[in-house]
């Protein structure tokens, strides 16, 4: 931890030798999801609901997965860029260093200017919450934690596999995007308005239903009977990191018998 | 200290046809043609010892390196450093090695050179005081003084090798693998470096493995050479020997290189390497 | 324009050659445009009084957005041209017998061209095809598929002035990131790639219309569904002229005074 906390610091301090660059792409960050948040007001004003779901309702889910999704693109930028540390072969340089690899390419890169979209999303967040019509209780308001802390997971788990793409081909990896920012745009919405094999596909195989939906439900009151199961939903949500995990030391594996 | 025995390695290799049939024929299948890049390569380096590997480009230095250096699971043999058998116990093993790989650079580009060593420090969880210890040796026999304070992208070639070099020490380990080093480097720079290798190799009793194009780079430091060719090792022996045997004749016809070289040309004609 | 064009063989040929990189564009494209339309499906199904523009326009419209995505992104970006901007090696360029604003513009065009042809066709005949609520619909007539043809060819030629001025701009900002994305975000978004014009609120809609970002998608797409009427597209053609004479009288302003300026700093 303390050592993660050395990369940070090393990175910030080459991210501020080009100031100027810094802040216009910390700006920029703001405003990409504030225009796209800005046209679901707008379709809201027009439609007034989608499919039973209030405006706040879904400023929430928006804020939620923004966030998120924000966070884990700071923090797994290193993956998300990894097929640079393999075409340099730098990825050799960090299998000479006593440290598991996936501490090392989670320090090998940190973007700071998504700080923007994180502080877009969050006020995205508190304007829905102040808003949303739901009865605060203190589970409900770790249930928004687990669902904020599962969305970093599952996006984190995502850029870990497509940078395990890397170790067999750095081409085409643009495919990746359907899995995050296509995720994350699909999941900016509550799922069940979408077809029935979309909403299966993204909570059975990608998760993104324990993150944005059944918790949801919980929080505004709609569930019967218990509402244990539909908070601890998004902690099922942080396991899909695991197989993620096993999945990337089985590409480092293959990498060292192969060398390619 | 070291013991290679019976390493072999081969690379499968897609083979690339032209054609649009065929090109599209290898979406589907890629037929792959196996490449051997070691072949059954055995020796042992005793310590304190300056090796010099050599070999034209693609016999299979760097497949070398990258297996003792824990990067690489070879397909057969064995290999044990220092106790350990480098893929198996990557993150314990490397502790105690240093490596130099002279086209890339470890060290973070954009703040100064201080910074990313005291990284590496916790990195490798070098104690304070060996650091301290560590850091002012090869300041001083590496000239770092105001190079530290120096971002790294403002740095020369040379200076930029020397700080590459200290970075791979300063957590103290018994062997350096140095790729490459002077790949580049002005004859001020080179001359630097050698002397610093030959120094940390008698004060420290370092143990260092180098591979290197520069023939006068073996000829300063290395007693004895490793020369590999095609995958196979083809001579394991003393400079002096080497000279001996291959060296041009006396008087005779001299291609303007330096001795050594003519040695080394003479030994990849007899061994068809070249 | 010969320029132009080998340029435009040049980067068709290596599209070509980089064929997964195109597959997985399309394949993400389409992903995205199904997610959009779901969206979009949703909102449509509950009752609405006068929508602006029906569902099956609106399908046409992000079907058209997609395939047609190099005629319309500002982020598209040609690093090498950055580049020579930002070190200082436009030196070189200067030393060139053609003008430089023909010669990006030209090199600009040929880009995002072949990028189009590479792209444009799969997603097109993929959407034609798909059943019912998702499926491209033709326009109406063969006299709108003309029309059409010609307002999409006259906004491209807007867009492509229209990121010179982002080129331009680089010289005196230094950064290339920071000047696209503001750009790019604003841009696409007076263009109706995140919400489509007529579901705007009027008073931004306003503003849109006085601006020229929706020339180049908004307006062509809308040709195609028939949304926009013929005579009313046939009024708008001199208004992208005007448009496009501005832009490029602007560009070539801008940059023979960062030149002259790059000339007096000597590089």
């Amino acid at each position: 931890m303390r050592l993660f906390g050395k990369y940070l610091l090393i990175l910030f301090k080459s991210q501020m030798q080009y100031r100027t660059s810094f802040w216009l792409l910390t700006f920029g960050q703001f405003f990409i999801p504030f225009s796209v948040f800005a046209g679901l007001y707008m379709l809201f004003d027009r439609f007034g609901q989608i499919q039973g779901w209030e405006f706040f309702e879904v400023a929430l889910v928006f804020g939620v997965i923004h966030m998120a999704f924000a966070v884990s693109e700071c923090l797994a930028r290193g993956f998300d860029m990894f097929s640079t540390l393999i075409v340099n072969g730098d990825f050799d340089r960090l299998l000479v260093r006593p440290r598991s690899t996936v501490l090392q390419v989670l320090g090998s890169k940190f973007e700071f200017t998504r700080f923007g979209r994180l502080l877009q999303s969050l006020i995205v967040l508190i304007w829905a919450l102040s808003k949303v019509e739901a009865d605060w209780t203190l589970m409900k308001g770790v249930t928004l934690l687990f669902m904020i802390a599962s969305g970093v997971m599952i996006f984190t788990g995502i850029f870990i596999v497509i940078a395990t793409m890397c170790f067999w081909t750095v081409q085409g990896l643009e495919i990746g995007n359907i899995l995050t920012d296509g995720g994350r745009e699909m999941a900016q919405y509550p799922l069940n308005i979408y077809h029935k094999w979309i909403t299966r596909f993204f909570t059975y195989v990608i998760p993104f239903g324990c993150v944005n939906y059944l918790p949801l439900q919980y929080i505004l009151g709609r569930t019967e009977g218990s509402g244990v199961p539909y908070m601890l939903a998004p902690l099922a949500g942080c396991l899909f990191i695991v197989p993620c995990l096993l999945l990337w030391n089985f590409g480092v594996r293959r990498y060292r018998s192969t060398g390619s | 200290m070291i013991t290679v025995s019976g390493i072999s390695k081969s690379f499968k290799v897609a083979r690339r046809s032209s054609g649009f049939g065929s090109a599209f024929k290898s979406l589907f299948r890629r037929e792959y043609t196996e490449v051997a890049a070691l072949s059954d390569v055995t020796f042992s380096i005793g310590p304190g010892e300056i090796v010099g590997y050599i070999g034209p480009n693609g016999a299979g230095k760097s497949t070398t390196i990258k297996v003792m250096s824990g990067i690489l699971v070879p397909d057969g043999g064995t290999c044990s450093i220092m106790g350990y058998t480098p893929w198996l116990d990557r993150v314990q093993y490397v502790r105690n090695i240093g490596v130099v790989f002279g086209q890339r650079s470890q060290l973070w580009w954009d703040v100064p050179v201080i910074d990313s060593f005291e990284l590496l420090r916790d990195i490798y969880d070098v104690t304070e005081k060996e650091y301290r210890s560590n850091l002012e040796l090869l300041t001083d026999t590496l000239d770092l003084g105001d190079l530290l304070r120096t971002p790294v992208r403002q740095l020369s070639l040379g200076q930029r090798m020397r700080c590459e070099i200290a970075a791979s020490l300063l957590h103290g380990p018994g062997i350096l693998f140095l790729d490459e080093p002077t790949i580049g480097l002005d004859a001020v720079s080179k001359i630097a470096v050698r002397k610093f290798i030959s120094a940390i190799n008698k004060e420290k009793g370092v143990t260092v493995i180098l591979t290197t194009h520069d023939m006068s780079d073996i000829e300063a430091l290395a007693q004895r050479i490793l020369l590999i060719g095609k995958g196979k090792l083809l001579y394991d022996g003393d400079l002096a020997a080497m000279r001996a045997k291959y060296g041009a004749a006396e008087g005779g016809e001299t291609g303007g290189g330096s001795a050594i070289e003519e040695a080394l040309v003479n030994m990849y004609k007899e061994y068809e390497i070249s | 324009m010969r320029a132009c064009y080998s340029v435009f063989r040049l980067k068709l040929a290596t599209g070509f050659q980089y064929r997964s990189a195109a597959l997985a564009g399309i394949a993400t494209q389409f992903f995205w445009g199904f997610i959009i339309i779901m969206v979009y499906q949703a909102f449509y199904s509950q009752p609405l009084a006068d929508p602006p523009i029906s569902l099956t326009q609106i399908v046409t419209y992000i079907w058209l957005q997609q395939a047609f995505l190099a005629f319309i992104a500002l982020w598209f970006r040609d690093n090498e041209l950055f580049q020579l901007i930002t070190t200082g090696n436009i030196a070189y360029e200067l030393c060139r017998p053609s003008g430089l604003y023909g010669l990006w513009y030209a090199k600009l065009l040929a880009q995002r061209l072949s990028s189009a042809v590479l792209r444009c066709f799969p997603i097109l005949a993929v959407a034609l095809l798909l059943p019912s609520p998702y499926r491209l619909t033709l326009p109406p007539d063969p006299a709108t598929a003309l029309l059409f043809l010609l307002v999409l060819i006259l906004g491209l030629f807007i867009l492509v002035a229209v990121s010179m001025l982002i080129y331009i701009s680089t010289f005196i900002t230094m950064s290339a990131a920071g000047s696209l994305l503001m750009f790019g975000v604003a841009g696409e978004f007076l263009a109706g790639m995140i919400v489509p014009v007529p579901l705007m609120p009027s008073w931004l809609q306003t503003i849109v219309y006085a601006l020229p970002f929706r020339l180049a998608a908004d307006f062509p797409f809308r040709v195609y569904s028939g949304h926009i009427p013929t005579d009313e597209a046939l009024a708008t053609i001199p208004i992208q002229l005007l448009w496009l004479a501005a832009l490029v009288w602007i560009g070539r302003f801008a940059m023979g005074k960062a030149l002259r300026r790059v000339v007096i700093q000597g590089g």
